[in-house]
């Protein structure tokens, strides 16, 4: 009898390790094949395809990309758009999410109202793209690829219910003390709420680190490409673009274009990976607290 | 005393209404100025003459949407598309989130379920070098493998048929880790007595899954169901944008309104109806958001988003 059950429960479990273990490999069977194909000779990708164990091993790619300037000019646009627009949007979405936690203002549900509604409805893509480019001129320029995103009303919500978990009491001994709210936020709520400041800080930062459709709607000028935009254009006009990347290289040589368009994959995820393992848990925080109550 | 009008309050109150202010300036400008574009869907809209220059003309450019085939198309395949990606996601993040509730191994545990999360943090356009990797026409790891057993390679590109699978697929790629997490965290906070007492009336692990963890998960499943359903009119315009691109030929089970009203722009072919798609749209999923708020609240008291 004891035999027969723990019988069955060894199945049970090595089944569930078992396809456990598939979807895992499954998931990362993709990044696998980027690897290799970013390290894969280009005469062997074009003649057996991107292989998941290639015959012949090759550095020419990362060697074409570290050595293009186009790669680097797009590599500081992303940095410069990731650190600004995130400080940017934390900025803006603490400071109206602290003016929303505070209780007792006659016109905070208003503005509550004022924001949700943002998440009901919407002008519609062709109304935001001529405001953004005939009135407010921001096409081909660095805000263009911030400024559009700037508050997420979802975050801002969420912020606002950090602040309000925390005990009133705090506050009202700070005004007692005669500290405005200016005072109030920066020296006091915001030290205190540091993880869910991280949190949302990240889901920002990934926002504009992937971002690569307000560059698809404003920019024009090569300068201005982030990294995803320039990976885009690997992808949608391989030979050219891969040519553009090192034109002096490329004069020489034949381009490495199919690995090259995987090795700059690698570099722009490259940062999440490796900044992975230590953020990864501020993302489940922020999963876990924000799906249950919005 | 003094009266309590809007200049006393605000006055009163000067700093914390001052640390409001850039946020309500940045829904005014980004969010509630582009709804007074609407007109434009009301207008032949040409960009030298701007929208109040431009002249009226009435429901024409809805009558030209509507007529023209493409509305039904493109509201076919957003509602289509994202159903299927509503059941099938759901359903992968359930399945593992109860297969991993299974595991008592935590080292496996964590390692397995930060793996599958890592492709939540990958852009669309990454996703797009993998499809390229594993299904472009010249160098595609799957052609290649079918070429080299004898098989001829699919034609992928040419192919509306398969797309709806293989974004079925990629999504679940993407999102199945995001969701085991938010069902884990459920399923984790589930009263422990309910399975103590099971396992004494001699409840076997699969029984305890389907009548004590899959009820009990339902209503978050329900919840999130509907909420995904209030969506349903918003195409995923990086997924597919970001992955069919402008390839025409797959675009009649591809196509869904915001791509179109996204092509539009970009060829800037016809602004005032694409507009009136997006009008379209705006209101179908307005309303439809309303009415799965109402379900939700229904459903369960605070289910809802407001």
């Amino acid at each position: 009898m004891t035999i027969k059950k723990n019988s069955a429960e060894k199945v049970y479990y090595t089944v569930i390790y078992g396809v456990i273990t598939l979807f895992s490999i499954l998931c990362l069977t993709p990044f696998w094949l980027m690897v290799t194909g970013s390290l894969t000779k280009e005469s062997s990708i074009l003649k057996n395809g991107y292989q998941f164990f290639p015959d012949q091993w090759s550095l020419a790619a990362y060697n074409m990309i570290f050595h293009s300037q186009r790669i680097l000019k797009s590599y500081l646009v992303t940095v410069e758009v990731t650190v600004l627009g995130t400080v940017i949007s934390m900025l803006l979405t603490c400071m109206l999410a602290y003016a929303l936690s505070v209780r007792g203002l006659k016109y905070t549900k208003y503005i509550s109202m004022f924001v949700f509604f943002t998440m009901l409805f919407s002008g519609g893509m062709v109304p935001w793209y001529i405001l953004i480019t005939r009135y407010l001129h921001l096409q081909n320029t660095i805000l263009a690829l911030m400024l559009p995103y700037a508050v997420s009303p979802f975050w801002m919500f969420l912020m606002r219910n950090y602040f309000r978990g925390i005990p009133d009491s705090i506050m009202e001994s700070a005004r007692i003390d005669g500290a405005n709210d200016v005072f109030i936020l920066f020296r006091i709520m915001l030290p205190l709420s540091l993880p869910s400041i991280a949190t949302i800080g990240l889901f920002y930062g990934l926002m504009y680190w992937n971002d690569w459709y307000l560059s698809l709607m404003f920019i024009e000028k090569e300068g201005l490409f982030p990294l995803q935009f320039l990976l885009r254009s690997l992808v949608s006009n391989l030979m050219n673009v891969a040519a553009s990347l090192n034109p002096k290289m490329s004069v020489m040589q034949e381009i490495p274009a199919y690995s090259v368009r995987m090795s700059t994959a690698i570099i722009t995820i490259g940062p999440i990976i490796l900044l992975y393992p230590f953020v990864q848990r501020y993302f489940v925080k922020g999963l876990t607290v924000g799906s249950i109550k919005g | 005393m003094k009266r309590d009008t809007f200049l006393s309050e605000v006055s009163r109150h000067k700093f914390i209404y001052l640390l409001a202010l850039p946020g309500i300036v940045f829904f005014l400008v980004f969010s509630y100025l582009p709804m007074f574009g609407i007109v434009i869907a009301f207008k032949d809209f040409q960009m030298g003459k701007g929208i109040l220059g431009s002249p009226w003309n009435g429901f024409k450019n809805f009558e030209f949407f509507f007529s023209s085939g493409d509305a039904w198309k493109v509201t076919r395949n957003t509602i289509f598309l994202n159903s299927m990606f509503i059941v099938f996601i759901t359903f992968f993040q359930v399945f593992f989130a109860i297969l991993l509730n299974e595991v008592r191994n935590s080292l496996f545990k964590r390692i397995t379920q930060s793996i599958m999360f890592l492709p939540y943090f990958m852009s669309w356009i990454i996703v797009s070098v993998i499809v390229m990797g594993f299904l472009g026409s010249d160098t595609g790891a799957v052609n290649k493998a079918l070429n080299s057993l004898g098989h001829e390679g699919i034609a992928w590109f040419s192919s509306p048929k398969l797309w709806p699978a293989i974004l079925v697929v990629l999504n679940a790629w993407k999102w199945s880790g995001y969701g085991v997490i938010i069902f884990l965290a459920t399923i984790v906070g589930f009263d422990i007595s309910f399975y103590e007492a099971a396992i004494i009336d001699g409840a076997g692990k699969l029984q305890q899954i389907f009548h004590i963890t899959l009820p009990l998960l339902k209503p978050t499943i329900i919840i999130l169901t509907i909420l995904a359903v209030g969506k349903i009119f918003y195409g995923d315009v990086g997924l597919i944008y970001g992955i069919i691109g402008d390839n025409a030929m797959l675009f009649s089970t591809t196509d869904v309104i915001d791509t179109y009203v996204l092509r539009a722009l970009r060829t800037s072919a016809d602004l005032g109806m694409s507009t009136a798609i997006g009008l379209w749209q705006s209101v179908m999923g307005f309303i439809l958001v309303l009415i799965s708020n109402k379900l939700a609240n229904k459903y369960e008291n605070e289910g809802a988003l407001f």
